[in-house]
């Protein structure tokens, strides 16, 4: 592997959602590649800790956004805040914080000043070392906000990681959707990675994220998981990507070794899947090596 | 209310098969359920249910504008905002739209009404309706829009209040969306898979329904390959398992295909049926 010069560069792996492999892909390429950080941006729910059994080196609160906080013994119950509150949020003081916007409005707008806005705690994050090297993730809080500061936090850390490590590849497990979260994770990457399934699902949650990735000007790559469960939209997707010249970069057959991998937390190129583990190896040489 | 149940169909990731349930869930009820695909960064259910579309509402969120010539580039709308999506630079006041929450802070503040909003559109509410009389209502975050909670908040204002049965399709995770899709409905069915993702999921999701207060059932997908550990855990938990459907090719070539379950395997359709009156009993008698 080369040097790494200036900085690393960042590999995204995404999927438009979920459940299509791509934390299965996220570990084996953990595995293959060396001299990298692994990041696990998909914070909302993270799921590459079950394969890459991290041990916690340092964990950092992360403060996503401040909350209202009302002295309801000072509070004269005058509604100003709940009329100004666009979210619902706040009734003569009493503050939904599921609905709470995090805005401040009512804060500034109280007559009595009564309303403090107080740093919420909202999750943590964690650079940790698997046996695979370095990895900076992160746990979200129930029903918090702000996943996509979050994600940032973490490419931040994973960048620092690296440096210092003079190391030549991050690389980025995706959250799902297009979203900010999403946004975060593709933000000045070198290049994602699409993994998709043969389904009209999968093919229409790929489309929108390619289209995302088009957006932000990074190149794009694409891969097929379980690709022999529907060979026809195989093929509809191999045709969408030579039309839209956009490399197809592998093909990954179904197999039930994939899920004991996964149930044995192992990556499938440690149990060395058949046929699974060789396309994966092909994926990463096509993706990594230039 | 009395005689309108939500139910809320959601997952802590994608894949898990939220889509294929709450679609055939819908089919298999009497006439008229009203669905509301809230997952509006990547929804699904229209392929499955196929709706026939007749009206497409554009949804936006409030941004501000700053009129320069009555604007003193005092600095107030740059301190209050909580997001520094309105900043003030030497005499200029610069607003990034992809930043602001809409909240209307900066205009509340400005001493000298110098802003007024516009509406920005992020994205689209389509209505139509679907076999089976289903009245299909569906989320679409635009491209590279980064908030979602907005869309929903307006799909949800759009859904009639009076329908009798309401199923929403909820976007996978625990944040925002999530929260908002939730909120408001009267029982949320979790659907996971028996693999350690499935189980680390799942009680991401429990978590979200716990602190929301609304009650849950799980059904487990591909509920023959994996581990026991969802039992495990429902068991300890005391969640009841409403369904377990086997991994059945059939079924996952349909998936592939966006044929709904029920119409694979048409005697899903009672149980689905029994589901949905198990839960209304839930919900109406606690
Ligand atoms: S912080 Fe904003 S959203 Fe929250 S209660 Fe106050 S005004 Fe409403
Ligand atoms: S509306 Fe709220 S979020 Fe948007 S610029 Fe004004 S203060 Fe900031």
């Amino acid at each position: 592997m080369a040097e790494a010069k200036t900085s690393p560069r960042q590999l995204t792996i995404i999927s438009g959602k979920g459940g299509t492999g791509k934390t299965t892909l996220t570990a084996a390429f953990a595995q293959l590649t060396e001299n990298k950080v692994m990041a696990d941006c998909d914070v909302d729910a993270a799921d590459l800790h079950l394969i890459l059994e991290p041990t916690i080196k340092k964990s950092v609160p992360f403060y996503g956004g401040r909350n209202p906080v009302v002295d309801l013994d000072a509070c004269t119950k005058c509604g100003v805040c709940t009329e100004v509150c666009r979210f619902g949020a706040i009734h003569d003081g009493v503050v939904d914080l599921f609905a709470c916007d995090h805005c401040a409005l009512c804060a500034h707008a109280c007559p009595e000043q009564v309303i403090k806005m107080e740093d919420a705690h909202s999750g943590d994050w964690f650079v940790s070392e698997t046996r695979f090297g370095p990895m900076v993730h992160a746990r979200l809080g129930i029903a918090e906000e702000n996943s996509g500061k979050l994600v940032t936090m973490v490419r931040k850390e994973a960048m620092e990681v690296a440096k210092k490590g003079s190391r030549s590849w991050i690389i980025i497990d995706g959250p799902p959707g297009v979203g900010c979260p999403v946004t975060a994770s593709l933000a000045g990457v070198d290049k994602v990675l699409v993994i998709t399934e043969p389904t009209l699902s999968g093919i229409h949650d790929m489309e929108r994220v390619l289209s995302l990735a088009t957006h932000f000007n990074i190149p794009a790559q694409v891969c097929i998981n379980k690709f022999d469960i529907h060979l026809a939209n195989t093929r509809q997707i191999e045709a969408y990507c030579l039309e839209k010249g956009i490399e197809l970069v592998g093909k990954i057959p179904f197999h039930r070794g994939v899920i004991e991998a996964m149930v044995n937390g192992k990556t499938v190129i440690e149990t060395d899947v058949p046929e699974v583990a060789p396309a994966i190896h092909q994926i990463w040489e096509r993706v990594m090596g230039e | 209310m009395e005689n309108t149940v939500t139910i809320t169909i959601a997952s802590g990731k994608g894949g898990t098969g939220k889509t294929l349930v709450a679609t055939s869930l819908a089919l298999s009820l009497p006439e008229g359920v009203q669905f509301l695909d809230c997952d509006v960064e990547a929804p699904n259910s229209h392929i499955f249910l196929n709706p026939q579309w007749e009206m497409e509402v554009p949804t936006g969120l409030v941004v501000p504008r700053v009129d320069e010539s009555v604007c003193t580039a005092c600095g107030e709308c740059n301190r209050v905002c909580e997001f520094k999506a309105i900043v003030v630079i030497v005499d200029k006041v610069l607003v990034f739209d992809e930043l602001c929450h809409g909240c209307g802070a900066c205009t509340y503040i400005c001493p000298v009404d110098a802003i007024t909003e516009i509406e920005k559109p992020i994205g689209v509410i389509r209505k139509g309706s679907a076999r089976n009389g289903i009245h299909f209502l569906q989320g679409l975050l635009n491209i590279g829009e980064p908030m979602a909670t907005p869309i929903i908040r307006r799909l949800k204002k759009e859904a009639s209040p009076v329908a009798k049965i309401t199923l929403r399709d909820a976007p996978p995770g625990t944040s925002c969306p999530v929260i908002e899709s939730v909120e408001g409905s009267d029982y949320t069915i979790l659907v996971t898979e028996p693999t350690p993702f499935g189980l680390n999921d799942l009680k991401l999701s429990v978590g979200v329904c716990r602190e929301l207060n609304v009650p849950l059932g799980v059904i487990i997908n591909r509920a023959d390959v994996g581990d026991a550990g969802i039992h495990a855990y429902c068991r300890e938990e005391g969640l009841p398992i409403l369904m377990e459907i086997p991994l059945i090719r059939e079924v996952a070539e349909g998936y592939a295909n966006g044929v709904p379950l029920i119409d694979v395997l048409p005697q899903y359709r009672d149980r689905f049926q029994e589901l949905f009156d198990k839960i209304l009993k839930e919900v109406r008698h606690g």
